[in-house]
């Protein structure tokens, strides 16, 4: 389970890949929230579609990063998630938050 | 009543790092039913929640063990149970309410067993308060002729 953190204007990319259960969170949770806590970006992306495997933990990830970022009323995006990633979050209701930017979508072609 | 035609059991200690561990082993013991890719993925996903849900909820800041028990019913049908000895749940039907968690510091988004739920085709829930909870789940999986 790996996160890398990339930067393009105010936008924070968290860029997940493997799987991503309640044990990764635990991790990926302190490393997101370790640079949430220097730069409070106007929009936190989730890069999902690299995700092979989630669960709800993976839902509880994005909620409670969506409630720090609304203390400075940023947004939460989750961009191209995997099949995995997409049938849990529309089980929870977050695929309202799906984006799909032109390099995910050249990938599903 | 149904014919077992295969069966296991193992038992792992509740540390998070195991709950990989879990899905990988269930799914090898799917495998002789030769599910879909997809079929594979939702078993991975029910048994992540039942395990995780023992060791964040049943055991809470102990390390205590995990009883998996599966089978293969009528050659056709997987049957998954996982069980704990920890706190146990004090009313059943609200917990399985979707969204529905005591745990929100913890980060649980309450959709445990509307994963197992949806993911699987029976769900059962048995639990004790103090006692332990047992999760009983089973999947239909060669439909194909
Ligand atoms: N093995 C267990 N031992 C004790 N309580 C449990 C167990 N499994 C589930 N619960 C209770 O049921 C609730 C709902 O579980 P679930 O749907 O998985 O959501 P979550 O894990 O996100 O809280 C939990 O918050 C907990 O109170
Ligand atoms: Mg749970």
């Amino acid at each position: 389970m790996a996160v890398e953190i990339r930067y393009e204007n105010n936008t924070m990319t968290a860029v997940i890949s493997g799987e991503l259960d309640h044990h990764a969170a635990a991790e990926i949770r302190m490393t997101i929230d370790g640079e949430l806590g220097r730069c409070s970006p106007e929009t936190l992306t989730f890069d999902m579609s690299g995700v092979t495997f989630m669960d709800s933990s993976g839902v509880g990830l994005v909620l409670g990063r969506l409630r720090t970022v609304q203390q400075w009323n940023g947004k939460v995006r989750i961009s191209d998630p995997s099949p995995r990633a997409e049938k849990i979050l529309k089980l929870s209701g977050l695929n309202a938050l799906i984006v799909r930017s032109s390099a995910g979508k050249k990938a599903k072609k | 009543m149904k014919t077992v035609t295969n069966r296991m059991k193992m038992t792992i200690a509740g540390y998070s790092n195991n709950e990989s561990l879990a899905r990988m082993c269930v799914a090898a013991f799917a495998a002789q039913l030769d599910p879909t890719v997809e079929e594979i993925s939702d078993i991975k996903a029910a048994v992540s929640e039942a395990v995780t849900n023992c060791i964040v909820h049943g055991y809470r800041d102990t390390i205590g063990d995990i009883d998996i028990t599966l089978r293969i019913l009528d050659g056709d049908t997987l049957y998954i149970k996982i069980s704990d000895k920890g706190t146990g749940i004090e009313d059943i039907e609200q917990a399985m309410q979707p969204m529905f968690t005591t745990c929100p510091e913890g980060e649980r988004a309450g959709l445990g067993f509307a994963v197992m739920e949806s993911f699987t085709d029976t769900l059962r829930v048995h639990s004790r308060p103090g006692k332990g909870t047992a999760v009983t789940m089973t999947k239909v999986l060669r439909r194909r002729g």
